[in-house]
């Protein structure tokens, strides 16, 4: 009973792991239709920030919730308007600026702090189910993917901001007309995509430790995560995180670790034949 | 006279020239004709850049000092360092270079046992003697090669043991993904089925595998009596950070055939790596007046950038590198076939980490093995084994008898 709760416990956290690294990258291409291939950078610039920031002495906290999405939210915005902006609507120019732009981040933290695993232990302790011992900030990990999804969704659908967002990335020209300037519209997304990859980074660096080439892990993952997912920003990252995740977590139960990253993406490519617009293009279509 | 710019120029560049390469000039002038090429191969960064900086440390410390004692055969010994990035690719590309391009006389490197098998072949089809100086699974058997550092005989074979004593019969193994994971894990099988224990599982986990959760649980839910894990470079330092997030330092204890063999224990906090058991052929924390004496001079020579030195690998590229060095002395020459000769004629060094004698048979080495626990970010050596020897390659290699042969031979135990 209690194995199965603890089973059940990790399952949640692999989703959950999952939704967190997705979601920026839901924002940014899902909404922007921006493939950004610098995304699993951006999630290791925000690893580094909290690694950094709690090596600095700065309370733990802090470093992983507060300043990881602030600093690499900054830095999208940086992105957006030198390189992102010049580029809109030309998707396969993007692909290979923003691929460019992630060889260029991994080679710079390499020489600035080397190409080393650096990390720090998870806060917050454990807790015990029946006989077994299992670590609270993995739960905290679910907790922070529930907020964060609701959030943004809360977001686009009841601010004005996020009503702007919306209607702007349905019809620029429209959005104008009305009196939105719909470069800021697009920056700021970007940058909100950037922060919450950054956030993502701060949260996974005490579980599995920064190295500079830690982006390349997650970005399959998260494109994998995003496409099957479909057009609907936040539906679709949770289904897709809900179905993939709990294949990855039991596959990698039942046999290996091996066979359970094979079995997400086997599913992954099952699902995307089927489905090619993703789960939210068929199903749960209204959705956001 | 008229003496043209260009002139003035090309006199000048001339005369600068010179006035640079007068130290080489003296310094070859002092120790013979050419210098004899060494060459090292490990890796300075990615995943296993944690065991690789240490070894290139030592290994420049050791040429260092050969040279301030007046280099081998009165010449002067120069070192060329490569960095394969953790990348098996450049491995085979570096040896090729090393081989062919460099003439090196000799090759120390290769951290895991992937990388040695990718260029243990080069090595040994060009005829450029190698040094792996490295603890690993044991069965290479090989003229061109010899290992330095200890083997499952020597480390595993006390490790065991002393876990099915103190904790208990139920063992459970985390190793990686690779021949050495795989090959260990057979021997760890082995030593724990002879001290009448049993295996409840072994799980494997490919390199880059960060995230432990469902193994934690899984180990969990076969409660074994202690866990024993061959987890392989900084990825996987992951595991004990997760096991002790998830409170399980203080239900279920560990010991390893990897961790300390880099700087791990400088990695983990005192919370995660504490009361962690291995087992090598050396420790930094050894209590001898020669590694006391060898531990001063290294700071000496690297000051505020020491490296830790942990568990074998560095001190074995030490050692390795003089053994090396004494069969050269004792050949009178740095020519492979007489180099081997005099290393098969039964080499015997005082090293920091205690006696080490070459064995002429599997050239693997006879060491003391000693058993530590991690204790506040370094060793506490619990156990001292002089002069175990390799028995486990001894058992299926002479090289004496057999010198053309070129494998490695692997345990045949059922998990």
């Amino acid at each position: 009973m209690d194995y199965a709760v603890v089973v059940a416990l990790q399952i949640l956290s692999g989703i959950a792991t999952l939704v967190i690294v997705s979601l920026g990258l839901a924002v940014v291409f899902g909404m922007m239709r921006v493939i950004n291939l610098a995304h699993g950078e951006f999630l290791m610039l925000g690893g580094y920030c909290a690694i950094l920031a709690h090596g600095a002495g700065i309370n733990v906290w802090i470093s992983v919730l507060a300043l990881p999405p602030v600093i690499v939210g900054l830095f999208g915005l940086v992105v957006e308007r030198l390189l992102i902006r010049r580029l809109y609507g030309r998707m396969i120019d993007t692909m290979l600026a923003t691929w460019g732009l992630s060889l260029a981040l991994i080679g710079g933290v390499n020489m600035a702090f080397g190409n080393t695993v650096s990390g720090f232990s998870a806060p917050l302790g454990s807790f015990t189910i029946g006989r077994f011992h299992n670590s609270v900030y993995d739960m905290f990990l679910v907790l922070a993917a529930v907020v964060l999804s609701f959030s943004v969704w809360a977001v686009l659908r009841f601010t004005p901001a996020g009503l702007i967002a919306r209607g702007t990335m349905q019809n620029s020209e429209m959005a104008a007309a009305l009196g939105v300037a719909p470069d800021r519209v697009y920056a700021a997304t970007f940058a909100a995509g950037a922060a919450l990859s950054g956030l993502a980074g701060g949260l996974i660096a005490p579980l599995s430790g920064v190295v500079p080439t830690m982006g390349t892990l997650y970005i399959a993952k998260a494109f994998i995560t995003v496409i099957t997912g479909g057009a609907s920003m936040v539906t679709g990252t949770l289904t897709a995180s809900g179905l993939l995740g709990t294949v990855s977590t039991v596959g990698t139960f039942l046999t290996t670790p091996v066979l359970g990253e094979v079995g997400l993406l086997v599913v992954a490519i099952v699902l995307l034949r089927l489905l090619p617009r993703g789960i939210t293009g068929r199903f749960l279509r209204q959705s956001l | 006279m008229n003496i043209g710019r260009r002139q003035a120029i090309k006199t000048t560049l001339m005369a600068a020239g010179s006035m640079l390469a007068m130290p080489a000039i003296m310094r070859t002038a002092a120790l013979g004709a050419d210098p004899i090429k060494v060459v090292g191969i490990h890796d300075a960064s990615g995943g296993l850049d944690i065991y690789g900086k240490p070894m290139i440390a030592c290994l420049e410390f050791a040429v260092d000092e050969t040279n301030a004692g007046g280099g081998l055969l009165g010449r002067e010994v120069q070192l060329t360092n490569y960095d394969p990035q953790s990348n098996i690719q450049l491995y085979t590309q570096f040896a090729t270079q090393a081989a062919t391009k460099d003439k090196a006389v000799v090759v120390h490197g290769g951290i895991t046992s992937a990388s040695r098998e990718a260029i243990r072949p080069v090595l040994r089809r060009f005829n450029t003697l190698y040094f792996y100086n490295t603890q690993y699974e044991g069965g290479v058997c090989d003229r061109n090669c010899f290992c330095t550092g200890s083997t499952p005989a020597q480390n595993v074979q006390k490790l065991v043991p002393y876990v099915l004593e103190k904790w208990g019969k139920k063992i459970y193994i985390v190793a990686a993904d690779y021949n050495y994971g795989q090959i260990t894990s057979k021997w760890v099988t082995k030593y724990t089925r002879e001290g009448g224990g049993e295996i409840l599982a072994a799980d494997f986990f490919p390199l880059d595998v960060t995230n432990f959760g469902p193994a934690i649980s899984k180990i969990q839910a076969a409660k074994p009596d202690a866990v024993i894990s061959a987890l392989v470079g900084g990825a996987h330092v992951s595991f004990y950070r997760q096991w002790a997030a998830a409170g399980m330092k203080k239900q279920i204890p560990l010991a390893s055939t990897t961790l300390g063999v880099g700087n791990e224990s400088i990695l983990l906090s005192p919370e995660e790596g504490d009361g962690i058991v291995s087992a090598f052929s050396y420790f930094q924390e050894l209590d001898s007046p020669l590694n006391r004496a060898f531990l001063d001079k290294f700071q000496a020579k690297f000051g505020s950038k020491t490296p830790y030195l942990g568990g074998e690998l560095a001190m074995r590229t030490y050692v390795g590198f003089n053994l090396w060095a004494e069969g050269v002395k004792r050949a009178k020459s740095i020519d492979r076939m007489p180099v081997i000769e005099a290393l098969e004629s039964g080499i015997s060094l005082e090293t920091p980490a205690g006696k080490t004698v070459l064995d002429p048979k599997t050239h693997h080495t006879t060491v003391d093995v000693f058993l530590a626990e991690v204790s506040n970010h370094g060793f506490k050596v619990l156990k001292t084994f002089p002069q175990q020897p390799p028995v486990d390659t001894a058992s299926v290699c002479n090289l004496i008898e057999r010198p053309n042969e070129n494998q490695q031979y692997v345990v045949n135990v059922k998990i």
